[in-house]
């Protein structure tokens, strides 16, 4: 005789363990709402900066995950890696390490809705420590689908 | 006479139409999200294997509703609908339901070690590119298809959704009655 869970004990046990699991990586989760408002840019005025340029290009790391960034990426950046996670986030000190600290950057990621990113704030702050004090981040409320592609926004698809 | 002019000047506006939506689809930037599948339309098909090394074709799947979930182990809203789509295949799968979860994880290691650690109750599969272009660009989490039993997509969900919404209705889809 085998002994089934009701589904209502399964989503219990489900809900308890993600909210363990929740407290525990909270204490790392960097939220995107540290991120100083007035270093966030938005899509439209990014979009026109870079189809009409005025001056220099900024340079424009991706820091999220990279199947996202082959299916589409603004036209022009680069991967960085993902900053949430270790590795990623050494990639990213890696890429910025020869530029002058006045160099201007932008970071975005857009993987999930602003507040749930594990990125875009962990690569913010990373940049601040390392000194560059021409840091921008895009804002992407929704995810970059939305925020970026569905606008019209130049976007392209690769590695 | 009149009646050939009337055709001649129909068949003009017909021809300025046709060339003027020619040019707007030129001129419209690639767009992968545009490409999506819409409601209405068949869900198209693909095989992969699954975590366990079963062969899983969407197509072999007819006859069932099916939630298709794209989600990711570092997606904090994806992680919290996870129980609840566990619980739904428990629940509702002997009526006809079937949850495909798709990771689009860069690495398999995590996906796995989630899977085998929570007991998901239905089968996952590696996501890829190619995947998410068919879907019209998986680019942004979660985001879920609703397929009824004919194989056609009923509704997409992106973002974070009214999980009770999708519930009810896909209760309302299922080729057998489920239990109240």
């Amino acid at each position: 005789m085998t002994i089934q869970p009701s589904p209502m004990l399964t989503a219990l046990a489900w809900t308890v363990g993600i909210l363990v699991c929740a407290q525990a990586s909270a204490a790392t989760h960097l939220p995107a709402s540290t991120i100083a408002r007035a270093d966030l840019i938005q899509p439209a005025e990014l979009a026109a900066r870079l189809q009409a340029p005025s001056g220099p290009a900024p340079l424009v790391l991706q820091v999220g995950f990279k199947l996202l960034f082959a299916q589409s990426h603004i036209t022009g950046s680069e991967y960085a890696g993902p900053a949430g996670q270790g590795d990623g986030l050494a990639a990213l000190a890696q890429r910025v390490a020869p530029l002058p600290r006045d160099a201007e950057i932008v970071l975005y990621c857009g993987c999930c809705p602003w507040a749930h990113c594990p990125n875009i704030a962990a690569a913010y702050r990373r940049l601040h420590e390392l000194g560059f004090r021409h840091l921008k981040v895009l804002y992407i409320a929704h995810d970059f689908g939305t925020d970026w592609v569905e606008k019209g926004y130049p976007a392209s698809t690769g590695e | 006479m009149r009646r050939a002019l009337s055709a001649f000047a129909l068949l003009a506006v017909m021809s300025v139409v046709a060339g003027a939506q020619a040019a707007a689809a030129a001129a419209a930037p690639v767009d992968v999200a545009a490409t999506a599948p819409q409601a209405g339309n068949v869900a198209p098909d693909f095989a992969r294997t699954d975590l366990d090394g079963k062969s899983r074709a969407l197509s072999a799947y007819r006859g069932k509703v099916i939630l298709l979930n794209f989600w990711a182990t570092w997606c904090a809203p994806c992680l919290a609908e996870i129980p609840r789509f566990s619980a739904w295949q428990q629940r509702y799968g002997p009526s006809g339901l079937q949850i495909l979860g798709i990771a689009m994880d860069d690495e398999l290691g995590a996906v796995r070690q989630l899977a085998q650690r929570d007991h998901l109750a239905y089968p996952v599969i590696m996501g890829d590119a190619q995947l998410g272009q068919l879907y019209g660009g998986v680019l942004g989490l979660p985001l879920s298809y609703l397929i009824d039993a004919q194989g056609r997509i009923v509704a997409r969900y992106r973002g974070e959704p009214d999980l009770k919404q999708i519930e009810h209705r896909l209760r309302a889809l299922l080729p057998r009655q489920a239990a109240p």
